[in-house]
């Protein structure tokens, strides 16, 4: 009886575009170091909140047009929002059915994974991090992450999307 | 525990690869440049946005001020221009004198090269390259290769045009080589970028060169790409190691990198044909690691 409608793909879409707006605006000092990947907390929720709509090919679609917003190699970001993509997808039952403050154990992981493959991807055509400040976005991730799962699953169910 | 879906799996797999396939031809060669237009086209009205709000913001500050501040700084302004002038009124003379001595030597005359003003877009990149978004692309007839500078000196040069943007490489990269030379003695050499945005290295400097600290480095025109004689750092730094063959000469760059907001494109054509090589090669990048 109660048929999930397709609906709610510009709402999804609406999201990511929110996201790429708020990577893309600079924070002062040294929060900078700190800046979330927005773009990728908001690719794990919805892979978690609509795995069967939301997975692998999407999380490499964005990633590619992460590459392109940042300048980096066409195919960097979208191997390893790919990669968390997957993960997610194999995850999301046993992630999504816990409060938000425990998500981020998992969440950490995923965006530590992240950052690992894109900048070890960097090593490799000569651009190898400097020192370990390039962690510091998985930080400040998960101390947003709460915040963004809450407004989201509310977004979600004000609009019904399933 | 993990439910593995194999099809997944594969899907990952596929993806995968498909990713490894165009970071190498997006690496090696450049035929992916036409997918990445039209992707940066559709991505620039999201960079304009999120550039919105500072903009804004600068054009409140720019336009809420008081009047007597206006007239301070007008008055400020008008006083720089005079000062300004006088100096320009020599440079004349000697631009006259220059141009005369050089047709004498029969070498060719340093025209004026014109400029485009450009703006750098506030968008955050991968923090170990020294790359920077200008708001000026091919619609504009930015080049590859294209130096940047500011009015203090040598910002990089362009390596990347899209229709609306372009991409630049800062002399401060670690994988930028800029051709220069010591004003004060003339001797040539290479500046490399460290990846820090006060440091530029000198490393191909005998020990028994006659180089001190406060020298000032200017481009030297080798190499085709830049116009020779902008300023470009001043050595900081100088150590004469007995045990090495080369001193080590650390030099600070007298644009400030890491601060600029708006650049300057010098159109530097005339010197060479434009080669089919990729910007990078040009001056003496060291090669790609495999």
């Amino acid at each position: 009886m109660n048929v999930p409608r397709p609906g709610g793909g510009e709402i999804v879409a609406l999201s990511f575009l929110l996201a790429f707006l708020l990577s893309a605006i600079p924070l002062p000092g040294w929060l900078d170091h700190f800046q979330p990947d927005w773009v990728v907390m908001v690719l794990i929720y919805w892979c978690m909140a609509l795995p069967h709509r939301i997975g692998i090919g999407v999380g490499w679609l964005v990633g590619l047009l992460l590459d392109v917003a940042r300048g980096a190699l066409l195919g960097q970001h979208a191997l390893a929002l790919a990669v968390v993509a997957y993960l997610t997808l194999q995850a999301y039952r046993r992630i999504r059915v816990v409060p938000p403050w425990q998500q981020t154990f998992s969440i950490l992981i995923f965006l530590l994974i992240k950052q690992f493959l894109v900048f070890w991807i960097s090593g490799v055509i000569g651009y190898p991090p400097r020192d370990w400040w390039y962690l510091a976005p998985a930080l400040g991730g998960i101390a947003m992450w709460p915040l963004l799962f809450v407004i989201l699953r509310d977004t979600r169910r004000y609009f019904q999307i399933s | 525990m993990f439910t593995v879906n194999p099809t997944a799996t594969l899907r990952l797999g596929l993806w995968v690869i498909l990713s490894i396939a165009i970071m190498t031809v997006d690496h090696r060669y450049r035929y992916l440049d036409g997918v990445r237009d039209v992707l940066s086209t559709a991505i620039y009205p999201l960079q304009y946005l999120a550039r919105l709000p500072n903009d804004v913001r600068t054009w409140l500050a720019k336009n809420l001020v008081g009047r007597d501040v206006l007239l301070e700084e007008n008055a400020r302004l008008h006083e720089k221009q005079i000062f300004l002038n006088a100096q320009l009124q020599k440079l004349i003379t000697l631009e006259a004198e220059n141009r005369r001595l050089r047709s004498l030597l029969e070498s060719a005359v340093n025209t004026p090269e014109p400029v485009l003003l450009a703006e750098l877009l506030a968008v955050d990149f991968d923090p170990y390259r020294h790359h920077i978004l200008l708001n000026r692309g091919r619609r504009h007839s930015v080049y590859e290769g294209e130096p940047v500078l500011d009015q203090h000196g040598i910002v990089g040069q362009i390596i990347r045009v899209d229709p609306f943007t372009s991409t630049a490489i800062l002399i401060t990269d670690p994988n930028h080589a800029l051709p220069i030379q010591i004003d004060r003695t003339g001797v040539r050499t290479l500046a490399l970028g460290t990846g820090n945005f006060q440091e530029l290295e000198l490393p191909h400097i005998p020990n028994n060169e006659d180089v001190k600290v406060g020298d000032l480095l200017v481009t030297s025109g080798l190499g085709g790409r830049f116009p020779r004689g902008y300023p470009v750092a001043k050595v900081v730094k100088v150590e004469f190691d007995p045990g090495s063959p080369f001193a080590h000469i650390v030099a600070r760059p007298l644009a400030a990198l890491d601060r600029i907001r708006e650049v300057m494109l010098l159109e530097n054509k005339t010197d060479m044909p434009k080669s089919s090589a990729p910007a990078m090669v040009e001056p003496s990048t060291p090669p790609h690691s495999p």
